[in-house]
C-alpha cells in the first residue's frame, strides 16, 4: 500500500484504528522523497530525523490509546518562509541561507500542538516574490505534472510537494496569488483564508498588509482539517482578528442549493486562455446543475488590482527587507571596510534581481515626492476595490473566476520578461488587496494533460462557505483521480 | 543686543512603563548587553509588535498636561533608515496623525509668566545602542534599549533665548514626574532633545534659516548649546555669510558642535503607515479615567503659590519642582498652617536632613500633621525655636507625635511670668557683678544674664518673657 498518495482524512483513520503507524507512514514519504524529490525538487531542508522522533511520540501516544488531534501522525511540508525553531528557515533566498530561527511561528507552535510531522521545508521564489518557483536562490522546483514546466509561486514547493505526495498536506502563504496560482497549476486544493484568519506570526514578511498562511492538499476535507488546525486569534500578531470559526469539517456537506454565484466578466476576457475560461465556466454549469444560481456580473474595478497591487507590495516589502543588512544575522558579506559598503554589498551579493526590483520599487513609491502619486492612490484605490466587493457581495454569495490566465508554464518562459510574469497574478491580487478568502480547486485539465484550476472567492469570513462549495463540487466531479502525475504511476 | 534667538524642541523621554513598548521584555536600564531582548525587539524575520496600551496612556496623560487635543484615532508609522542600532531598519513612530497636538504650556522664566506652543507629541520605540569597543577594535551592539518607549514632545519656535528653553525644559521634566510617565534620569539617557535654533534681528518677524543640534543630553548642555549656537550664526551673519540649514551636533565636552550632515543629505525616511499595527482607538472612557488621573501640575501650583499664597518665586519654585515636596506643603496649608512658614521648614530644615539622608519626603516619617503641630507650639509659644529643631529631628528619627516628643524630651517652654520672674530674681542675685555692669552702662551684661536664666531653666523659659523681665528688674533696681 502507498501510504504517501492517501489523504489525511484517511490515513487518520488509518492511524487511530491502528492499521498504520505514524512512523510507517512517515517513512513512506521520506521513500517517496528519496525516489522522485532529483525530479521535482520540493524542499530545501528535509526533516527527516525529527520528523520520525515526531511520528514515534505518535505512536506512542496512539498505542496508549490517548486522545489524540484529527491530525496527529500526519506528514506535513512547510513553506520556507515559516520560522521553524531549530530548523533553517531561509526564504529560499542567500541572505537568509543560514538563518535558523531561535522561535516558532504560532502556526508551527499549532503543527506542533496538533501532532502533525514536519517534513521539511518547502521551496519557493525568494522571499515569496515570483509566480514560477524560479526565483529561489537554491533551486528551481519541477511541476510534478510535467517536469519541464514550472509547478507556480511563489508556494510552488507547497503545491509540487502535495501534488507529488512528498508530503500529505502542506503549508504555503499568500500575498497576491501564492497558494493559489501553484495549486491551480500543480492540480492540488489551496486556501486563502480571510487576511487576519491566521496568525502572520512567526511568517518572514513580504508584504505585511496582504500576506496569508493558508493549507494546501489533495482533498478538499484536508483543506478543513488543516484550517482547524492553523485558523485563530493570536496575541502575538496585531492584524489577527478576534473571529470564532466554526469547525471546518461541518462545512463537508454536499449542497450549494440556493447559492448565488457570480461570473466576474473582467475575468474572462482578452489575455485568459480559451481552455482557462471553457474549464471555469465548465464548473459555472456543474454548480448550477447542482442547485445554485449562476449570473455573470462586473467588477469594474479589476483591471486596477494589478498596478495597486504591486505598488502596496513593493512599498511594505522595500521596508521589511531593509532587515537584512548583514549587521545581525544571515549572510554578511566577506569584504567591506565601512558601514556603507556592508550594507551595499551584504544586500547586492545576498538578494536575486527580482527581490532587489522589488525592494527598488518600492523605495520609490515610498520616496517623498511619489508617495503621493503612487502609494497614496494605491490605498485609495484599495479602499475601491474592498467597495467594489463589498457592493458584489450584497447580491451573490460566492464569486467564481479562474485562478491564472494559462496553465503551467515552460521553465524559463517568462523569467525574462517581468511585467509577463506579474500578469500571472492578474485574477488573484485583487483577493489579497481586499482582503478576502479564496479557495482554488482543480477543474480540469488542458490539452497537454496539464492542470486548470478555478478560484471560489466569499466575503471575509465565510471562509466555510468555500469550503461548502468547494466539497460539493468534488463530490459531483471526480476530480481528483486525474489529478495524481503520471510520474507516481497510477494510482 | 541686536539678536534675538529662536528656539524650538524636540524632546525625547523614555516612559516608565514595565515592559517595552511592542514586547513584553522588561523596561529597565542598566543590564547586561543583550539580555532585555527578544525576537520582536531584536527584528527577527518574522516576529510581529504589538502595541504596550500602558504606552498610549503615558503619552496621553503628557498630552492632556500640556493641553494637547488627543486624536481619539490614531495611527502609528514607520520611519525607514539604516543604522547598525536599528535591528528592523525602521523605527515605529507616527508622522501624520500624532496621539496628541496643538497644546500649549506655560511656565516661569525669569521671573515672567512664558507660553509655548507645543506642536505635538508622537509614541515610539527607541533605537539600541552601539558600543565602540576599543579592544575588539570594532563597533558592538546591545539591543537592550531596542523598544524602549519614548514621547517625543514637539514644540513650536515660541523659545526666545538660551534660559527661556532651560526654564521650559526644567518646567517639562517636572510635569514628566508630576503625571509619573517618566523618570527622568538625564545620566541614564531617559529625557534627551535635539534643538532647533535660529536667529534674527530684533524687530524682524521672518524666522532665520533653523539649525538642528543632535546629542544634547543634559539641560545645562541645552543651554550652552544654544548659547554656542546663537554665537555661531550671529558670528556668520556679521561676517557676511549666511546660515546654513543643517543638522549639527553637539559636543558638550569640547563646547562646541560640529556638521553632521547638510540640508541635501537630510534622510528621505519614506513614512508609510505600519501594516503590523491596527489604528490607535480611544474610547470616551479610557480618556476620561487618564483625564482625572492628571495632578494639579507644577506649573498651575506655581501659579497660585505665588499669586494666592503670596510665597516668592524662590520658594515657590523650590517645592513645586518636587511633587512630593508639593504634596506635603499643600497638606500642611489645608491643615491651615501659614504658608511661608511652611516653606521656610521645607527650604531650611527639611531640606538638609533629606539631604544629608540622601532621601525623599514621603520616606521619612515626618507627617504634614506633625510638621503642623510643630508650628502650632512654636506659635502658642510651648515650645522655643530651638526646640521645635529637636522635636523634627526626632519626628525624623521616631515618626512620633511632636507633642508627646516635647513631654519626652522635656521641652515645654515656660511662659508663666510668675515662675519667670523668681528665676530672674535668682540670677540676678547670684550675678551682683553683671548687674553692676549693666547699671555702669553695659547693656549686654543683660544677656550674659538671661543666658545664666535659661540655662538654670534647662532651656525651657520663655526667652522673649524672660528677656523682657530681666530688664524690668535691672531697670527697677
Amino acid at each position: 500500500m502507498e501510504l504517501f498518495k492517501m489523504t489525511a482524512v484517511e490515513l487518520s483513520t488509518m492511524l487511530k484504528e491502528k492499521k498504520i503507524s505514524s512512523v510507517e507512514l512517515t517513512n513512506s514519504v521520506f521513500d517517496n522523497i528519496e525516489n522522485i524529490e532529483d525530479k521535482v525538487s520540493s524542499y530545501i531542508s528535509l526533516n527527516k530525523e525529527n520528523a520520525l522522533e515526531q511520528a514515534k511520540t505518535v505512536d506512542k501516544s496512539i498505542a496508549n490509546s490517548e486522545d489524540l488531534p484529527p491530525l496527529a501522525g500526519i506528514p506535513i511540508g512547510i513553506k520556507d518562509n515559516i520560522c521553524t525553531k531549530g530548523i533553517n528557515t531561509t526564504c529560499a533566498s542567500k541572505i537568509l541561507e543560514s538563518f535558523n530561527p531561535p522561535y516558532n511561528a504560532t502556526v508551527i507552535e499549532k503543527i506542533h500542538n496538533n501532532k502533525l510531522v514536519i517534513t521539511g521545508k518547502l521551496n519557493m521564489d525568494e522571499f515569496a516574490m515570483g509566480s514560477s518557483c524560479e526565483n529561489s536562490y537554491f533551486k528551481k522546483t519541477k511541476n510534478p505534472h510535467s517536469l519541464d514546466r514550472v509547478p507556480g509561486g511563489s508556494s510552488g514547493g507547497s503545491a509540487a510537494s502535495v501534488s507529488a505526495c512528498e508530503c500529505i498536506v502542506s503549508l504555503g502563504s499568500d500575498t497576491g496569488g501564492s497558494i493559489r496560482q501553484p495549486a491551480s497549476f500543480c492540480g492540488v486544493a489551496g486556501l486563502k483564508p480571510t487576511y487576519g484568519a491566521v496568525s502572520r506570526y512567526g511568517l518572514i514578511a513580504f508584504a505585511s498588509s496582504l500576506d496569508q498562511i493558508g493549507p494546501l492538499a489533495r482533498n478538499v476535507s484536508d483543506i478543513a482539517l488543516l484550517s482547524n488546525v492553523i485558523y485563530g486569534k493570536d496575541n502575538n500578531d496585531s492584524t489577527s482578528v478576534d473571529y470564532i470559526f466554526d469547525d471546518f469539517t461541518k462545512s463537508l456537506v454536499n449542497d450549494v442549493k440556493g447559492l448565488k454565484i457570480g461570473l466576474p466578466k473582467e475575468y474572462f476576457g482578452v489575455g485568459i486562455d480559451d481552455s482557462v475560461k471553457n474549464a471555469v465556466l465548465q464548473t459555472a454549469k456543474s454548480f448550477e446543475k447542482m442547485g445554485a444560481t449562476v449570473k455573470e456580473m462586473s467588477l469594474t474595478l479589476s483591471k486596477y488590482a494589478l498596478p495597486t497591487y504591486y505598488i502596496i507590495s513593493s512599498a511594505e516589502a522595500s521596508s521589511n527587507l531593509a532587515r537584512y543588512d548583514g549587521v545581525k544575522y544571515g549572510y554578511r558579506t566577506e569584504d567591506f571596510n565601512n558601514l556603507s559598503s556592508l550594507y551595499l554589498k551584504t544586500r547586492s551579493e545576498g538578494f536575486g534581481d527580482e527581490v532587489k526590483r522589488r525592494i527598488m520599487l518600492g523605495t520609490y513609491v515610498l520616496s517623498s515626492g511619489y508617495y503621493d502619486a503612487y502609494y497614496k492612490k494605491a490605498q485609495a484605490v484599495q479602499k475601491m476595490i474592498k467597495r467594489d466587493f463589498a457592493n458584489a457581495f450584497q447580491e451573490f454569495d460566492i464569486i467564481l473566476t479562474p485562478v491564472s490566465p494559462d496553465t503551467a508554464f515552460k521553465i524559463g518562459e517568462k523569467t525574462d520578461d517581468p511585467l509577463k510574469m506579474y500578469l500571472e497574478d492578474i485574477c488573484t491580487v485583487s483577493i489579497n488587496i481586499a482582503g478576502l478568502p479564496a479557495f482554488v480547486i482543480p477543474c480540469g485539465k488542458d490539452k497537454n494533460n496539464l492542470p486548470i484550476g478555478m478560484q471560489l472567492i466569499s466575503k471575509r469570513f465565510s471562509d466555510d462557505l468555500l469550503i461548502r462549495a468547494g466539497y460539493s463540487y468534488e463530490q459531483e466531479n471526480c476530480i481528483w483521480d486525474e489529478m495524481s502525475p503520471s510520474l507516481l504511476g497510477v494510482k | 543686543m541686536k539678536y534675538e534667538t529662536i528656539i524650538g524642541l524636540e524632546i525625547h523621554s523614555e516612559l516608565k512603563t514595565k515592559s517595552k513598548i511592542f514586547c513584553s521584555c522588561e523596561n529597565k536600564f542598566g543590564s547586561k548587553e543583550n539580555t532585555r531582548c527578544c525576537p520582536v525587539c531584536t527584528g527577527m524575520p518574522g516576529s510581529l509588535p504589538v502595541l504596550n496600551k500602558t504606552v498610549v496612556e503615558y503619552a496621553m496623560k503628557m498630552g492632556i498636561a500640556l493641553n494637547c487635543k488627543i486624536n481619539r484615532v490614531c495611527k502609528q508609522d514607520r520611519k525607514n533608515y539604516f543604522y547598525p542600532d536599528l535591528p528592523k531598519a525602521y523605527q515605529i513612530s507616527q508622522f501624520d496623525i500624532p496621539l496628541c497636538e496643538k497644546g500649549y504650556l506655560e511656565y516661569y522664566s525669569q521671573g515672567q509668566k512664558k507660553k509655548v506652543n507645543i506642536t505635538r507629541i508622537h509614541i515610539e520605540e527607541d533605537a539600541g545602542k552601539l558600543i565602540h569597543d576599543s579592544i575588539y577594535g570594532g563597533t558592538l551592539a546591545d539591543y537592550n534599549r531596542c523598544g524602549v518607549p519614548l514621547i517625543e514632545i514637539v514644540t513650536e519656535p515660541d523659545l526666545r533665548g538660551a534660559l527661556e528653553a532651560k526654564d521650559f525644559l526644567e518646567t517639562v521634566k517636572t510635569i514628566l514626574q508630576y503625571v509619573d510617565v517618566s523618570d527622568c534620569k538625564m545620566q541614564e539617557g531617559s529625557i534627551r532633545c535635539d534643538i532647533n535654533v535660529s536667529i534674527r534681528k530684533i524687530g524682524e518677524t521672518k524666522l532665520g534659516t533653523r539649525v538642528e543640534m543632535k546629542n544634547v543630553n543634559s539641560f545645562s548642555g541645552a543651554l550652552r548649546a544654544i548659547e554656542y549656537e546663537t554665537k555661531r550664526q550671529i558670528e556668520l551673519v556679521e561676517s557676511g555669510k549666511s546660515v546654513d540649514q543643517e543638522t549639527r551636533r553637539w559636543d558638550d565636552d569640547k563646547g562646541i558642535n560640529i556638521v553632521l550632515r547638510s540640508k541635501e543629505d537630510a534622510h528621505d525616511y519614506r513614512y508609510f503607515p505600519e501594516p503590523d499595527l491596527c489604528p490607535i482607538v480611544i474610547s470616551d472612557e479610557w480618556f476620561n479615567d487618564v483625564s482625572v488621573s492628571i495632578p494639579e501640575l507644577p506649573n498651575a501650583k506655581l501659579f497660585r503659590y505665588i499669586n494666592e499664597l503670596n510665597l516668592p518665586e524662590y520658594d515657590a519654585n523650590i517645592i513645586c519642582l518636587s511633587l512630593i515636596k508639593a504634596k506635603f506643603f499643600d497638606e500642611c496649608v489645608s491643615l491651615g498652617a501659614n504658608a511661608k512658614t511652611v516653606s521656610n521648614w521645607i527650604l531650611g530644615d527639611i531640606s538638609k536632613y533629606l539631604n544629608e539622608n540622601n532621601c525623599e519626603l514621603n520616606e521619612t516619617k515626618l507627617l504634614p500633621q506633625y510638621l503642623f503641630e510643630i508650628i502650632k507650639l512654636i506659635e502658642s509659644k510651648a515650645i522655643s525655636n530651638s526646640s521645635a529643631k529637636k522635636v523634627l529631628d526626632n519626628v525624623f528619627e521616631t515618626g512620633k507625635h511632636p507633642e508627646i516628643l516635647v513631654k519626652e524630651l522635656g521641652l515645654i517652654q515656660n511662659s508663666d511670668e510668675g515662675a519667670i520672674k523668681e528665676l530672674a530674681l535668682k540670677v540676678i542675685s547670684m550675678n551682683e557683678k553683671s548687674v553692676a555692669d549693666y547699671k555702669a552702662g553695659k547693656l549686654n551684661a543683660i544677656g550674659f544674664l538671661v543666658g545664666q536664666a535659661m540655662r538654670e531653666s534647662k532651656g525651657q523659659a520663655n526667652p522673649q518673657i524672660l528677656n523682657i523681665i530681666v530688664k524690668e528688674l535691672l531697670d527697677n533696681m
